[in-house]
């Protein structure tokens, strides 16, 4: 492949394809707009020669034909990349080492970072590829200085670029998201899919973390783990409870924590915080989850990193609201203060800094502070 | 564009066009007793007779099935099953490590649901079984607890002969029926069926100017295996359903042509393999031809390499792009390429595995197409080494 051979504003273009309806939408808008697109779907599961029922993920053999046949539809070539090894070490180990950590980690933003912009990325750079194309709600703009940008989706609501905040400069520059400017709804996609005689129209949406295959994330990570019983204490360090392993949990959670008798004052009592040392979980009232600020490590930037303190929105967690903060970044560590106090902050989680709809970058929450509280 | 897959599937010849068209109009089973029955059944048998006679059998042994595959599966599982019906003791698979998929896995399959015990017959660094790893393969295993032997007439990958009748030859001394899968044999070299321990042979119709779905058993009359498929009881019992009479007669017509045009294909394909070797060699010095380097122990029409450093998928993605059709020649697990098995039983190294790639010439193959592969496969290899074993 010799480069000389791509006319101008027509780039060799990768789809990566999981099977659903967003990617194959976006590969066939892909080739509308004139490039030249091959479709690659990624063997993430070791075992891949199971059929998955119920919940929908990204990586059986069903959705690698559903794929497969998309691609047929849009006239262009499909492959499929054994990117099984790469995964578990990078997204699947990650996820269930932050779980053990006491952490509550993002598996789809890993996986961007990882391998959909790191490894795909560089494999489709290595043969030739210009750019790698997929089905998130995201947009990319080239800025007035000439950098790329990633922007917010033009509909809030399906907006996916809390996921792709990790991306660096580089990467973004060899993406492409062709439904980030789509101001539609899914209902408006799927008749798009339908009436591009893509069959995968009527599939239903993928929720689930895609590796547990039947849901139960604490399943899994039991499996993994291993039961490891342990107290459940109240703020002031009382024994209110046990559970079978502190990885089951997450700061924020309400259900699920079998607490047999009432607290003091009648109300639910949340999950505060998560000791994986001592294997104890913290609970206490919703009024204790509120932080006033945070402690990030692991910047990525979108662009340069920032000088000195800046203000931003910010995004604390996939689907989350937007929060107004102060960030600096002191020695590779992000100091973040909440202009007003947010609830159930959990560590492991990303924040992704925003100026207006520009992503500015990201971090990995790992601590969080409370406010002095009176009396306490 | 260069198509040179034609190990995957072949082009139909015009004269196997012609005679399925001419027969797809016309009604008849050929079980029927009526005139339309007879007309379907008369074309049946003489295409069974022109069959026959190419390939060497008798009318009576051939058993039409609805291609490679299925007759495979019937003489594995079949024969074990008669053969064990027979003689319980007789519950061992000695089989060739660089076997079809489709006698590989009906062996796997017995081995986890029958009771079976496979035995791996040794095969040298060309992936080749030998007469004298056969015989102690045999002895060390106890003939008589031995169902069935299976070693194929050509390696589907890398092109490696087999000495199938002196094989067969072993098997008659020790009275254990053999079963060859010649599907990628026939029209390249000289195959026959009238070899004394040759009990069961498969043949199919795509591979050699014939249509899809459509195959053949040879099969020993003294061989009564267990059906796989159960009815009317065509084909002398052992495979039931109505005969597919368009294909079957389509199918005979293109194994006489193989038979007839062999030395002439086989030299001509020969010549072309020869230059695309010499080209690929070129271009990629490093490269290592797979199977026998030795013409006489190979397929004239196969070109099998590996490349260090590269992964087989990203070869094949880039020649696709440049419209050179070819294959990395082994089986895919949902999609993704795993490293060949026949390559890794001739005891190469499992990165090289992964790096494989089949070129397969067939009757459309012309100078052209190898000059196409001459002009792109360096730069194809270099890029994919960047791309690297991810």
């Amino acid at each position: 492949m010799t480069d000389s051979t791509v006319p101008p504003g027509r780039l060799r273009v990768l789809a990566a394809m999981s099977g659903g309806v967003d990617s194959a939408v976006a590969a066939a808008r892909a080739t509308e707009a004139g490039h030249e697109v091959t479709g690659v779907h990624l063997a993430l599961s070791a075992n891949p020669k199971s059929f998955r029922t119920g919940a929908r993920g990204c990586c059986t053999i069903e959705d690698s034909r559903d794929a497969r046949r998309a691609a047929d539809v849009l006239g262009i070539p499909f492959y499929v990349w054994d990117m099984a090894e790469r995964f578990r070490e990078d997204v699947v180990e990650d996820f269930v080492a932050e779980y053990e950590a006491g952490r509550t980690p993002n598996p789809c933003l890993r996986c961007n970072e990882k391998i959909k912009f790191a490894a795909l990325l560089d494999k489709a750079l290595a043969l030739g590829f210009d750019a790698v194309c997929t089905g998130h709600y995201a947009t990319v703009v080239t800025g007035e200085d000439g950098a790329r940008e990633l922007h917010r989706a033009s509909d809030m609501a399906k907006d996916q670029s809390y996921v792709l905040g990790v991306l660096d400069e580089r990467q973004l520059a060899h993406a492409m998201f062709p439904l980030g400017d789509t101001l539609t709804t899914k209902e408006e996609i799927r008749a798009e899919a339908e009436q591009r005689g893509l069959a995968v129209a009527k599939k239903p949406d993928s929720h689930d973390i895609c590796f547990i295959a039947d849901g139960d994330t604490q399943g899994f990570l039991a499996r993994r783990l291993g039961v490891a019983e342990g107290d459940i204490l109240d703020e002031d360090g009382n024994r209110v409870g046990g559970h079978e392993g502190a990885y089951g949990f997450t700061v924020g959670q309400r259900k699920g924590l079998r607490i047999g008798h009432p607290a003091a004052d009648g109300k639910p009592r949340y999950v505060l915080d998560i000791s994986p040392v001592e294997n104890t979980v913290t609970v206490g009232p919703r009024e204790a989850l509120d932080v006033v600020g945070l402690t990030a490590i692991s910047p990525r930037w979108c662009g340069t990193p920032p000088q000195g303190p800046g203000t931003y929105t910010a995004q604390l967690r996939a689907h989350g609201g937007e929060t107004t903060v102060t960030a600096e970044l002191v020695a590779e560590r992000l100091e973040v203060d909440f202009t007003e106090p947010v609830r159930g902050v959990a560590p492991g989680q990303a924040i992704v800094l925003y100026d207006g709809t520009r992503v500015v970058g990201s971090a990995t929450i790992a601590r969080t502070r409370r406010p002095e509280r009176v009396g306490g | 564009m260069a198509y040179l897959d034609h190990a995957a599937t072949t082009p139909m010849l015009p004269e196997a066009v012609r005679e399925m068209t001419a027969q797809l109009p016309l009604a008849g089973n050929a079980s029927s007793l009526h005139s339309a029955g007879r007309r379907a059944r008369r074309a049946v048998e003489e295409s069974r007779e022109r069959l026959a006679a190419a390939l060497g059998a008798r009318p009576s042994e051939v058993v039409f099935t609805a291609g490679g595959t299925e007759a495979d599966n019937l003489a594995v599982k079949g024969l074990y099953w008669s053969r064990r019906a027979a003689d319980p003791a007789r519950r061992k698979l000695l089989v060739s490590p660089v076997e079809h998929h489709a006698v590989l896995d009906a062996a796997h399959w017995l081995a986890d649901h029958e009771g079976a015990e496979i035995v791996w017959i040794e095969v040298d660094g060309h992936g080749r079984v030998r007469p004298e790893a056969l015989r102690a393969a045999v002895e060390h295993a106890d003939p008589r607890e031995i169902a069935l032997i299976t070693a194929m007439w050509a390696n589907n990958e890398i092109g490696t002969l087999l000495p199938v009748p002196r094989l067969a030859a072993v098997a008659a001394e020790f009275d254990i029926p053999l079963h060859s899968d010649a599907i990628q044999a026939v029209g390249q070299v000289e195959v026959g069926f009238d070899h004394p321990g040759l009990a069961a042979m498969t043949v199919s119709g795509h591979k050699i100017g014939g249509p899809y779905g459509v195959g053949a058993l040879l099969l020993g009359r003294d061989q009564t295996p267990e059906p796989l498929l159960h009815g009317g009881g065509q084909e002398r019992d052992v495979r039931s359903g109505t005969l597919d009479v368009p294909a079957i007669a389509a199918f005979a017509v293109a194994a006489e042509l193989a038979a007839e045009r062999r030395g002439e294909f086989a030299a001509r394909v020969a010549g072309l393999r020869d230059e695309l070797v010499t080209a690929v060699r070129t271009a990629v010095p490093d490269a290592v031809l797979g199977g026998d380097p030795d013409p006489a122990g190979r397929l004239p029409a196969n070109a099998h390499f590996s490349f260090p450093g590269c992964e087989g998928d990203s070869l094949l993605l880039l020649l696709d792009a440049q419209g050179i059709q070819a294959s990395t020649g082994s089986a895919c697990t949902a999609g993704v390429a795993q490293p060949s098995h026949v390559v890794l039983a001739t005891g190469a190294d499992p990165t090289l595995a992964r790096g494989t790639l089949r070129f397969s010439l067939g009757h459309t193959s012309t100078a052209e197409d190898v000059t196409e592969v001459a002009k792109v496969i360096g730069p194809a290899v270099e890029r994919a080494r960047t791309a690297g074993l991810s």
